[in-house]
């Protein structure tokens, strides 16, 4: 309230920030952000896909095969082993998809992560979800699944009251929540605050107090700072969302013994 | 602390909103304080004996350092549970 009467500034309500206007019929900004993100990936992986494997790569082959050597060193090898090689395509799309979604949050001018809205983290919670729980079906059995998942071997027998229910609500329940919330929230936290330091720099540099003006450095300053941030967390947040992917897989495919 | 007291009272006669949105906006704000504190402890933890691992073994690097994004991971999802909340006190 003070800072409103010295500076007459205004934090918008957060609707007006994350609640955009349809600019094609039932397409807002988010929308479109997430469809272009998939249009770039897959063009990346088909302008690729037709250059000649004998040759050295460059251009376009080239980043793709960065992107998945990065895959299959860091995420797969780390997590899965050997035998989760054949996941690589699954993983490879869920990481440049998020990835993608996310860097719009720093990119001038467009500076809204897709992934800052519910709809895509949750859409892709339940994907993993889904496909984690069919792997372990597949590879254990109906039975045998779900047997793993509330009795895991090496346990007590008495201890099983405490964990039975903790092992079945932290699978079924908390782990595609989590995984949902934490690019959700990461993403707009981020975003929240280059709003916030951006309001603020703008306010304090058209300040009617004219010695107001030079303090508004210091938020610009955070601005810049937060916003080279942002280039970490928006991979950071893709890196974790695949190897927890990866993670939970591998965990339904080789339960423990 | 009288300074604050006045400013706390200042605002509160501003505020356009009734006592509501004071109480839920004052309650935001410690309710992400609070959230933030484990977590914070946590990570650096986490990061802590991930920098001394890598230090002495760097040729393990590769797998410490997964397996710290994943710590850090389950661990910070507790500071973001807490700031969804945040922002569910402040504006649902």
């Amino acid at each position: 309230m003070i800072i409103n009467s010295i500076l007459s500034f205004e934090f918008p309500p957060i609707n007006e920030l994350l609640r955009w206007r349809d600019v094609v019929p039932g397409l807002n900004k988010v929308g479109l952000i997430a469809i272009a993100s998939a249009l770039i990936g897959s063009l990346l992986f088909l302008s690729a896909a037709r250059k000649d494997p004998k040759v050295a790569p460059k251009g376009t082959r080239n980043l793709a095969e960065v992107i998945v050597e990065f895959i299959e060193n860091n995420i797969i090898m780390q997590t899965m082993g050997r035998d989760g090689l054949g996941w690589t395509p699954f993983l490879l799309t869920l990481f440049l998809f998020v990835y993608l979604c996310n860097v719009p949050g720093i990119i001038p001018f467009i500076q809204m992560p897709a992934t800052a809205r519910m709809a895509i983290p949750m859409f892709l919670a339940v994907l993993v979800w889904v496909v984690f729980n069919a792997q372990g079906i597949r590879h254990q059995g109906p039975i045998g699944y779900f047997k793993n998942l509330m009795f895991p071997p090496g346990v007590p027998k008495a201890l099983y009251i405490l964990i039975t229910p903790i092992e079945l609500i932290s699978t079924l329940i908390i782990r595609p929540f989590s995984l949902a919330v934490r690019l959700f929230a990461n993403m707009l936290a981020g975003h929240l605050l280059l709003v916030i330091f951006a309001l603020l720099s703008e306010a304090l540099f058209q300040a009617r107090d004219k010695i107001l003006i030079p303090i508004g450095v210091f938020p610009f300053f955070m601005l810049v700072f937060l916003t080279g941030f942002e280039v970490l967390v928006a991979f950071l947040q893709a890196y974790i969302f695949t190897i927890l992917a990866a993670v939970y897989i591998a965990g339904a495919v080789h339960p423990e013994h | 602390m009288e300074a604050l007291s006045k400013i706390v009272k200042a605002a509160a006669e501003a505020a356009t909103g009734d006592e509501k949105n004071i109480a839920a906006a004052g309650s935001a704000g410690f309710a992400y304080g609070l959230a933030a504190i484990g977590p914070g402890i946590g990570i650096g933890m986490i990061f802590g004996s991930a920098i001394e691992s890598m230090a002495r073994q760097p040729e393990a690097a590769g797998m410490v350092r997964t397996t710290m994004f994943l710590g850090v991971a389950f661990t910070e999802a507790l500071a973001l549970i807490g700031f969804v909340v945040v922002i569910l006190l402040k504006y649902a």
